[in-house]
């Protein structure tokens, strides 16, 4: 579905994203973690013909991102990570326009807005100016607008952020529900748990640079699954990777009494992150 | 709102009882803040619209992502702007031939249309370039406010020394200025003036293309 070669984009001084050499299959939800700053965004740019490169490739769907613009903005739909809505249209309206900016007809794209309103449970308030809406209801419409054109890729650049864990979890289920519809999903998180809950394949991008490519469980699996988190006196915790709990017990039980706190816990990929950058993922 | 204060500032107060080029200043006058209003409009309505479009609500980059090419892009978020100061001016020509004999003929509309389209594309300009609403703002102090009052909207050019014609002529409006005076007072019609008008439209419709080019894919 997308194919990124030697993706690389320099502002200034600053490498932004380097050479980064990544594939994202049809049908997956594909996660790109990593804290702010790391790169995402600005991939995620790119990938929707936002920022143009340095220097690599990127094709969607065959289609190269550099050359053939026109032809890859009909396969993808974004939701990016600010609002991006016009406050002083309507649920509708906003559905309408963006529509005709799909090239989509009359009476198809009033049943398609109709359609999708009811699939985000947005319906009842078509007539309403998005400026009333409450955040979660606006980061519904983003979702139905950016599926206005029935795309098979799907673009969510922190799509949870900044929503309380209900309505987070509300979301989850419509990527999921958009997922087992037949959309390839692309989101950047800085969440470990979105990325865990949600992807297929995670991606972790550190200072520009995949750092790290696999499912969760494999992510997992090359730290250790278990962790112990110990804390002595005046120190940072220290943090320390086991294949089982029995090897983590033993390793335990062999802790000296200075050790004041033992934290035993299945390892997340927080601590894949913390092991191969040595810091934590919402560290700035 | 604008349009009126300089009719009664300039027509009615200052110019009342004078003549400039063998006519009353009034008459002088009202083609000039014609223009004026189509300038102020057109600019306003397309430029800050995307302004706030681009940077405050963030859904330009939706349009961006949307498969259309620039070119329609821009002649799209243009025609808000020439449709507004369209309306303006002839809003403001209505009440114009009713305070003051005025010759109006079809060749009106050319300049003040090519003027509303050569408005609307700096406008659009000026907010693809801007980096926040501050730039729009100085833009318009730099730019559009010297034009106010350097653009042969209130004075004749002819009283004007060698050296100020010449810098009088490289602004957009004084064009559009003599263009909607010469119609209304019957005067030869400036047709190089109306050329210019284009040419400042196109270069300012290249200039938003190689923005967008230049910044997104």
């Amino acid at each position: 579905m997308i194919i990124i070669e030697k993706l690389t984009k320099v502002y200034g001084e600053v490498r932004a994203v380097k050479k980064l050499n990544l594939e994202v299959y049809s049908g997956e939800i594909f996660g790109f973690l990593g804290p702010n700053g790391a790169g995402k965004t600005t991939t995620l740019r790119i990938l929707t013909t936002l920022t143009k490169p340095t220097s690599g490739c990127v094709w969607i769907k065959g289609f190269d991102v550099i050359t053939q613009p026109l032809q890859v903005k009909g396969e993808f739909g974004v939701v990016q990570q600010h609002l991006s809505l016009d406050r002083e249209l309507t649920v509708w309206e906003n559905m309408e326009l963006h529509a005709r900016l799909h090239h989509i007809g009359g009476v198809e794209r009033r049943r398609r807005i109709a359609e999708l309103l009811d699939y985000v449970e947005l319906s009842q308030y078509a007539n309403q100016i998005v400026e009333n809406l409450s955040g979660g209801m606006k980061r519904r419409l983003m979702i139905a607008r950016a599926l206005i054109h029935r795309p098979k890729l799907l673009f969510l650049d922190e799509p949870t952020v900044g929503l309380d864990a209900q309505t987070r979890r509300r979301l989850w289920e419509l990527i999921r529900r958009m997922n087992l519809d037949g959309a390839t999903v692309f989101l950047t998180t800085h969440y470990i748990e979105e990325a865990e809950a949600l992807c297929h394949r995670v991606g972790i991008i550190y200072q520009g640079q995949l750092i790290a490519l696999g499912s969760p469980l494999e992510l997992r699996q090359q730290v250790g699954m278990t962790t112990v988190e110990t804390l002595s006196d005046n120190k940072d915790p220290d943090y320390h990777y086991f294949s089982d709990r029995a090897a983590a017990t033993a390793y335990v039980q062999s802790l000296p009494p200075e050790v004041k706190t033992i934290t035993t816990r299945d390892s997340n990929l927080e601590d894949v992150f913390v092991e191969l950058t040595g810091r934590k993922v919402g560290d700035d | 709102m604008s349009p009126l204060l300089y009719l009664l500032a300039f027509g009615y107060g200052l110019g009342r009882g004078m003549e400039v080029e063998g006519v009353s200043y009034l008459e002088f006058v009202i083609p000039g803040i014609i223009a004026l209003t189509a300038m102020t409009t057109s600019f306003n309505s397309a430029g800050m619209k995307l302004n706030v479009d681009r940077l405050f609500y963030k859904c330009f980059d939706e349009i961006l992502m949307a498969p259309v090419s620039p070119l329609s892009l821009i002649l799209g978020k243009s025609l808000i702007g020439v449709l507004r100061g369209l309306i303006v001016s002839l809003v403001f020509l209505i009440i114009g031939i009713a305070i003051s004999p005025m010759k109006v003929s079809p060749l009106f509309i050319l300049p003040l249309l090519l003027t509303c389209f050569t408005f609307s594309f700096m406008g659009v300009l000026a907010a693809l370039l801007a980096k926040s609403h501050q730039d729009m703002a100085t833009f318009s102090s730099l730019v559009l406010l010297p034009m106010t009052f350097l653009g042969g909207t209130f004075f004749s050019s002819s009283q004007l020394p060698q050296a100020l014609k010449v810098i009088l002529y490289i602004i957009p409006l004084t064009h559009s200025s003599q263009c909607l005076r010469a119609v209304t007072l019957g005067q030869p019609f400036p047709w190089l003036s109306l050329l210019a008008i284009v040419g400042f439209g196109l270069a300012f419709f290249v200039g938003c293309v190689m923005v967008l080019r230049r910044a997104s894919v």
